[in-house]
């Protein structure tokens, strides 16, 4: 079923964040992403989760177009995503993205990596740039940090400098893929206390990650994938005190087993 | 529950550490190390031992004609005695002062940007690049400004190297980056066109580049119109380094890992934003040798010009060992002319180490 996008953003509430409309993606002959329908309001928090290789990580990375998807629709905060470079851009400065492998700059210092993007996207003043970096590497509680290398840093730490990266530009969406899952155990709990801050000021987040207490915590949703379809999107409780199908029973009892 | 103590730190044994150490180690540590060190040494004495007497013990330095080198060692007179010819080249001798001053500027443009703490280091930088070449060439041509007319086939010798190098390395760097760019596009065009480009140019030797600019473009040209010999050669050299450079910066492109793209994509910064911010400045960093390396065999390369008639600095030692008045004296001369290449291009390679360990960041710790 085609939507005129106009009148999906229209028709629908103006707090409709993200909505993903029977989108299907390949990668050449491999059919990654099946009739995928999301939709994202805002001040949701949404955990994906699933066995590898489900389309998790390409489906969150449709949304700011890091992947591309071949049919189907995704509108991100009423602008359509296609291959219209000004959409994209409109849309990138928008949705914040934390990665796996935090892919800070290595060639520039942890507050040159937070005040690069107001300077050259939002246009700030350098000064004024350094302000908000300052602010949010307090809000992730390190500001000592501000002049060292990320490659000086601590797992945990560069991965919360990503997070202020992000913040600075002021995004009305996160975007978090498996943002733990390169770190030690001990830091987790540093990134996951940050990630829940942010939850409990409304930010509008989708994790995809494996860390079920946190879903537990502070989801709204929690959605399973596998073979790249939406196999079950329940409420955290629901979710995982009544799944309903048996793949999820399946996935539950693997990961909660440890 | 006892607390541990850590062991206070002791220094190393004696012969393991400072010079004593460093030969037991490095030349003394197994009978091959032995055996090799016994032959280094012997060749030295064969080799390096009559080669410093030859240069610099019987040389001599001092008189004016082949007559006053009678001790049997290097003819350096001769050098000194051509040197304003190997320098300069065919440049008139009363605007010397011209070409003086353009190696002043340089050497106290390039000086500064040694040092970190230099104010205004940044803008010195572009001075360079852009303002530098300007001043040069109205000094170096002369016709405007009150000072006489030179023509290009006139210079020569080691300020010919130079001009030649020094416009081919700042002209083959941001083409290379922009071919190595366009190679990587995902726009057919411009990549076939950048394809073609590099393997055009790299396919055939310099050589016949300069000669055939030389020679051939004369032959298609409109009768009248001539290009300048000098500038011919340039837009030669800068062709084919360019092309070269593209596939040194291609691979610095390729090492960054696509976490960098997505990571600079994923804040919002455009495509040339992204390159510039972000990719070039990590590319760049990881192929100074390549860089660097492409730079020395350009510096190198143009003593090709000799084919299309051009004196660079070793066609003028050549020409001056043929030279009636001087016989006997090519061992002094090309000596000379390696010595003048190795200053330079050793300068380059140290300068690009220091470089290196300045911005190394990643392994700061």
């Amino acid at each position: 079923m085609q939507k005129n996008p106009m009148q999906a953003a229209s028709e629908n509430d103006s707090d409709l964040m993200v909505q993903m409309i029977d989108v299907n993606k390949w990668y050449g002959e491999f059919h990654v992403l099946k009739d995928i329908n999301l939709t994202v309001t805002k001040g949701e928090r949404i955990v994906i989760c699933g066995p590898s290789g489900s389309g998790k990580s390409t489906m969150i990375r449709c949304i700011n177009r890091l992947e591309e998807h071949q049919r189907g629709q995704i509108i991100v905060e009423g602008t359509e995503l296609t291959g219209d470079l000004k959409h994209i851009e409109t849309i990138r400065r928008e949705v914040g993205m934390v990665f796996q492998h935090f892919n800070l700059f290595p060639h520039l210092t942890v507050l040159e990596n937070l005040a690069l993007a107001p300077i050259w996207v939002r246009k700030n003043s350098r000064s004024e740039a350094e302000e908000i970096g300052m602010t949010y590497l307090e809000r992730v509680k390190i500001p000592e940090q501000a002049q060292k290398y990320p490659g000086q840093l601590s797992g945990g730490q560069q991965q919360r400098v990503a997070i202020a990266r992000s913040l600075c530009m002021n995004p009305k969406i996160m975007l978090f893929d498996e943002p733990t899952s390169a770190l030690d155990p001990e830091m987790i709990k540093e990134v996951l206390d940050v990630m829940v801050e942010l939850a409990q000021e409304g930010m509008t987040m989708l994790c995809v990650t494996h860390e079920m207490g946190f879903a537990k915590t502070v989801a709204n949703r929690v959605i399973f994938m596998d073979e790249g379809q939406i196999i079950e999107e329940n409420e955290p409780n629901k979710f995982f005190d009544n799944p309903q199908h048996n793949r999820t029973k399946l996935f539950l009892s693997q990961i909660l087993a440890h | 529950m006892t607390d541990w103590t850590t062991k206070p730190d002791l220094p190393p044994p004696a012969s393991e550490t400072g010079t004593v150490g460093w030969v037991r180690q490095n030349l003394f540590s197994s009978p091959l190390n032995i055996g090799l060190t016994v032959i280094a040494l012997y060749i030295i004495y064969i080799g390096v031992i009559p080669l410093i007497d030859w240069a610099l013990t019987s040389a001599d330095f001092a008189g004016s004609s082949r007559n006053d080198c009678t001790s049997g060692g290097a003819c350096w007179v001769f050098i000194a005695d051509r040197l304003n010819f190997f320098f300069y080249g065919f440049f008139p001798k009363a605007e010397y002062w011209r070409i003086n001053t353009v190696f002043l500027l340089l050497a106290l443009l390039i000086v500064p940007q040694l040092f970190d703490a230099t104010p205004y280091k940044n803008w010195l930088g572009w001075f360079l690049l852009i303002g530098f070449p300007v001043v040069s060439y109205f000094l170096l041509i002369g016709g405007s400004f009150g000072i006489t007319h030179v023509e290009t086939e006139k210079w020569g010798g080691v300020m010919l190297t130079l001009v030649l190098s020094f416009v081919g390395i700042v002209a083959a760097l941001p083409f290379g980056v922009l071919l190595a760019l366009g190679r990587r596009s995902e726009m057919p065009v411009i990549r076939g066109i950048c394809i073609a480009f590099i393997e055009l140019w790299r396919g055939v030797p310099l050589i016949s580049v300069l000669f055939m600019a030389s020679v051939m473009l004369p032959l298609f040209l409109p009768e009248g119109v001539n290009f300048n010999k000098l500038l011919r050669a340039l837009i030669g050299i800068v062709m084919f380094q360019s092309a070269y450079m593209a596939e040194v910066i291609r691979g610095g492109l390729q090492a960054i890992p696509k976490g960098q793209y997505e990571a600079a994509a994923a804040l919002g910064l455009g495509y040339w934003r992204s390159i510039g911010l972000i990719i070039l400045p990590q590319a760049l960093k990881l192929v100074i040798p390549g860089i660097v390396n492409t730079f020395i065999a350009l510096f190198k390369d143009t003593t090709l010009v000799l084919i299309i008639g051009l004196f660079d600095v070793l066609a003028t030692v050549q020409s001056s060992i043929i030279d009636p008045a001087w016989p006997d004296v090519a061992a002094e001369g090309l000596v000379f002319a390696a010595f003048v290449f190795w200053i330079f291009c050793f300068s380059m390679s140290r300068y690009s180490q220091a470089l290196e360990r300045k911005l190394d960041t990643s392994h700061k710790r």
